[in-house]
C-alpha cells in the first residue's frame, strides 16, 4: 500500500498475480534445463507442503494445460494428442498434456521439465489414469493418495466423530509412505521443522483466502470470481507453503479491503450478482465473462474457487505442534471439500445465496469433464427444488473450441438475463 | 396512432410484424432469409409496413430478434426469440405456462412464470435433430412437399419406429423403409412421432405446466399438433400466428417504448465502454 497513492493498490492482485505466475514459469524452465527434482501435482491434493519440505519443483499439468487455451492454442496440442490416438472424448487438460511431453516440454510459457514424480489423489479418477501417462513415458514412481470422501449428502465426519479418526488415520499412513519416497527420489531427509514453516504459510494464506472470498459479500463485488479468481487460484496453487504466496495473499487482503472500505467494485455497474459452478471456458475467457458483464453480471462466488483452490477456501489452519497429524487432516478435510464441491455443491450454493445477495446461479457442464459435470443437471434441480433462485444451464468446454459455440452461449445468457431484469422489475412493481 | 415492430431473423425465414399502440397486429410479413441476414430482416420490415399501410416514419421503436437479431441494423434493441416467444405466447393464450416453439433449427422449451416471466428454458444443443429442418430432410428425401407432410402423416395408423436421432441419417433410414415396403404415410407418422418424442423430453427438463402453447413454423404442420396433444395427454393452444409468435412478442417489447411500459431493460455496457477496475 502506497499513502501517497492509495488507488495504485486497486488492479495489484492480478498484476502482482500475474507477475508471480511468470516467475514460477521462469523457474519451470530453469528446472527442465537444470534437471532439478520436479513433482507433476493436481490442484486437488496436491501435497505441495509435504514436497517443499524436499524443495521439489511443483508443476501443476491441470494449470500448464488451461494456459494453452487461454492463449489460444490450445487445439495445436489437443489435435497432437488425438493424432497421437487419444480419443476426442477424453479430458483436454490430459491431452493437451500429453501433446506437452511430445513435445518434450514445449509450451506457450516456457519449458515444463519432466517429473521426478507425480502425486495424485483420488479426488478426480482421471487424475489417475493421467498419473500413468507420465509412469510410461517416464518411468517415474506415481503415489496416489486416497482420500476418503463424503459417504453421503450431509454425512461428512468430523474431529470427534470415531470415523474421521480412522479417515485421519488412514491418510496419515499414506503421508508416512510418500514421505519414505520421496526421501529415495531426492536423496534427502524429512525435516520437521521445515514442515512447520511451510505449514505457517499455508495458514496463512488459507486464513487470506478466505477471508478474500468473504469479502466478496460485500456490495459492489469487489473481484470477479471467474477473471481475478483465476488468477489468485494461480498463485494459491503455484505458491502454496511460500514466503511469497503468503505475502500476496496478504497483500491481496489489503487490496480487497480497500476497495470493500470504498465501494470500489470490479466492474463499473453492477446489476446482477452471480454464482459460478464448474470450470471456465478458458478458450473464450474474455468474451465468455464479457458476455455477462455486458449486462452488469460479475461473479462474486464460484465452486471453482472451491475445488480448484483444493479445498483451501476452507481455510483449514494445520497445529504446528503436531505437523504430520495435522497434515493428515487438513488433506482430509481439504481434498474432501474439494470433492464435495464438485458431487454435492446444492448445498453449498444454498448457503451461499444470502450472503453473497446472489441474483442467479449459472451452471457451467464441461465435455471434456465427467467428473464435474456429471449430475450437474440434477443438482440445479436439487437448488431449483429447494429455493427460486432463477439459474442457467450452459454447456461449452474448459479446452476445446470445437464444442464452444459463442453464438449459441450468447443467445442463452441474453434470455437468462432478460428474465432477471424481467424479474427484477415484477419485485419493483 | 403509434406503431412499434418486431423482427425474428431465424435460420430459415424472416418474419415482421408491426403492431399498433394498443398491441393489435396492423401488418405482418414473412420471407425466405437467405444468405444475407441484414436484406432479409429489411425486406421483410418493408413488406410489413407495406401491409400494414404505414410509413417508416410511423413507427416509434423496433426489436429485433432470432438468430440474426444483432443484424436487424435499424432496430432500436435485440430480445432473444426465448423471452419473443414467451411474451408472444402469453399475449394470445393468457393462461399460458409452457412454451414449445419447434423452429427451423431449434425447439425450445420455456416455462412461465404466474406473471408471464421466463422460469426456466431449454434448448437443442449442437443438433439440429427435432426441429424443422429434420422435416425439411424428410421433405427432400420423399419428394413431397413440406406443407404436405402432416396431412400425409394423419392417414396413418401403423407408424414405424424411427431410431435415428440425426437429421442427415434420417433421409437414409427413410429410404431404407420405403426399401422394405413401408408405406409412405407410416414412415411420415413414425418421424412426427420421433421428433415430439424429443420436443416433450425438452419440455420435461423445464417442467411441463398447463397450458402448453405451440409456436414456431412447425405449428403449421397438422400431424405434429394432433401427436403432440396425444403425447401430452391434452390439447395445446396453437394459433394461426403461432408462426409469427417470435416477431409478435419482439415487437410487443417494442411497443413497451413506445408507451412507457418498457419490462427488457435497455442496460447493456458496450464491450468498448466497459471498465472493469482490475482488468
Amino acid at each position: 500500500m502506497t499513502p501517497d497513492h492509495p488507488e495504485a493498490i486497486v488492479g495489484r492482485g492480478v498484476t502482482a498475480g500475474a507477475a508471480l505466475f511468470r516467475s514460477w514459469f521462469d523457474r519451470l524452465t530453469a528446472a527442465a534445463h537444470s534437471n532439478h527434482p520436479t513433482a507433476y501435482v493436481f490442484v486437488m491434493g496436491s501435497l505441495a507442503e509435504l514436497l517443499r519440505v524436499f524443495d521439489f519443483e511443483l508443476s501443476f499439468p491441470e494449470i500448464n494445460s488451461l494456459q494453452t487455451a487461454v492463449r489460444r492454442v490450445a487445439h495445436e496440442y489437443l489435435n497432437q494428442a488425438e493424432d497421437y490416438g487419444y480419443s476426442p472424448d477424453i479430458c483436454g487438460y490430459v491431452k493437451a498434456d500429453v501433446a506437452v511431453q511430445l513435445r518434450k516440454g514445449a509450451h506457450p510459457m516456457g519449458t515444463l521439465p519432466p517429473p521426478s514424480l507425480a502425486v495424485a489423489t483420488n479426488a478426480c479418477n482421471t487424475y489417475v489414469k493421467w498419473a500413468e501417462i507420465w509412469e510410461r513415458f517416464y518411468h517415474v514412481p506415481v503415489f496416489t493418495l486416497d482420500v476418503p470422501g463424503t459417504r453421503r449428502a450431509g454425512g461428512q465426519t468430523w474431529p470427534g466423530d470415531v470415523d474421521f479418526a480412522a479417515d485421519c488415520k488412514y491418510v496419515a499412513a499414506q503421508i508416512q509412505e510418500l514421505i519414505g519416497l520421496c526421501e529415495h527420489v531426492t536423496d534427502k531427509r524429512f525435516d520437521i521443522d521445515r514442515l512447520r514453516e511451510v505449514l505457517a504459510h499455508a495458514n496463512a494464506m488459507s486464513a487470506s483466502w478466505r477471508r478474500v472470498i468473504a469479502l466478496n459479500r460485500h456490495e459492489p463485488a469487489v473481484f470477479g470470481a471467474l477473471t481475478d479468481g483465476t488468477v489468485y487460484l494461480g498463485v494459491a496453487n503455484g505458491f502454496r507453503g511460500t514466503v511469497e504466496g503468503r505475502r500476496y495473499f496478504e497483500e491481496l487482503v489489503e487490496e480487497m479491503e480497500h476497495k470493500a472500505a470504498r465501494g470500489l467494485g470490479t466492474i463499473d455497474a453492477e446489476r446482477h450478482r452471480l454464482v459460478f459452478v464448474g470450470v471456465p471456458c478458458y478458450p473464450i475467457f474474455r468474451r465468455f465473462n464479457e458476455m455477462f458483464s455486458e449486462w452488469g453480471g460479475v461473479f462474486v462466488n464460484s465452486t471453482y474457487l472451491w475445488f480448484a483452490s483444493g479445498g483451501a477456501d476452507l481455510g483449514f489452519e494445520y497445529d504446528l505442534a503436531r505437523p504430520l497429524e495435522s497434515l493428515a487432516e487438513g488433506v482430509l478435510i481439504s481434498v474432501r471439500h474439494a470433492m464435495d464441491s464438485m458431487f454435492h455443491q446444492d448445498r453449498a450454493i444454498g448457503e451461499i445465496l444470502e450472503p453473497f445477495h446472489v441474483d442467479g446461479v449459472v451452471y457451467h457442464p464441461i465435455k471434456s469433464c465427467r467428473t464435474v459435470s456429471t449430475g450437474l443437471a440434477d443438482s440445479r434441480r436439487a437448488l431449483m427444488a429447494r429455493t427460486d433462485i432463477p439459474s442457467l444451464f450452459i454447456e461449452s468446454d474448459m479446452m476445446d473450441k470445437r464444442v464452444v459455440s459463442e453464438a449459441q452461449l450468447k443467445n442463452r445468457i441474453d434470455a437468462f438475463f432478460e428474465g432477471l431484469e424481467s424479474r427484477s422489475a415484477s419485485l419493483r412493481a | 396512432m403509434a406503431y412499434a415492430a418486431g423482427v425474428d431473423v431465424g435460420s430459415t425465414q424472416t418474419k415482421a410484424i408491426v403492431v399498433d399502440e394498443r398491441g393489435a397486429i396492423a401488418g405482418r410479413a414473412l420471407i425466405d432469409t437467405g444468405a444475407n441476414v441484414v436484406v432479409a430482416a429489411e425486406t421483410a420490415y418493408v413488406q410489413a409496413l407495406a401491409d400494414a399501410r404505414i410509413q417508416e416514419e410511423e413507427v416509434g421503436y423496433v426489436v429485433g430478434t432470432g438468430y440474426g437479431r444483432y443484424r436487424v441494423t435499424f432496430g432500436n434493441t435485440q430480445v432473444t426469440e426465448i423471452s419473443c416467444h414467451g411474451r408472444g405466447a402469453v399475449h394470445l393464450f393468457p393462461g399460458t405456462r409452457t412454451v414449445v416453439d419447434m423452429g427451423g433449427q431449434d425447439t425450445k422449451a420455456i416455462r412461465i412464470g404466474p406473471t408471464g416471466e421466463i422460469v426456466d428454458f431449454c434448448m437443442n444443443d449442437k443438433c439440429a435433430a427435432g426441429t424443422g429442418r429434420f422435416l425439411g430432410a424428410v421433405a427432400s428425401a420423399l419428394d413431397i412437399p413440406l406443407q404436405d407432410l402432416g396431412v400425409i402423416a394423419l392417414q396413418s395408423d401403423k407408424p414405424v419406429k424411427i431410431t435415428t436421432t440425426c437429421t442427415v441419417f434420417a433421409e437414409s433410414e427413410v429410404l431404407s423403409w420405403l426399401g422394405r415396403g413401408k408405406k409412405v404415410e407410416d414412415i411420415l407418422l413414425g418421424i412426427h412421432r420421433s421428433m415430439v418424442s424429443r420436443s416433450v423430453g425438452l419440455m420435461r427438463r423445464v417442467g411441463i405446466e398447463q397450458e402448453v402453447t405451440f409456436t414456431g413454423g412447425v405449428t403449421r404442420n397438422v400431424g405434429m399438433v394432433r401427436e403432440l396433444n396425444e403425447a401430452l395427454g391434452f390439447d395445446v393452444n396453437v394459433s394461426d400466428e403461432a408462426h409469427f409468435m417470435g416477431a409478435i412478442g419482439a415487437a410487443l417489447f417494442a411497443r413497451d417504448h413506445i408507451v412507457g411500459n418498457r419490462e427488457i431493460s435497455d442496460f447493456r455496457v458496450q464491450n468498448s465502454d466497459l471498465k472493469a477496475r482490475n482488468l
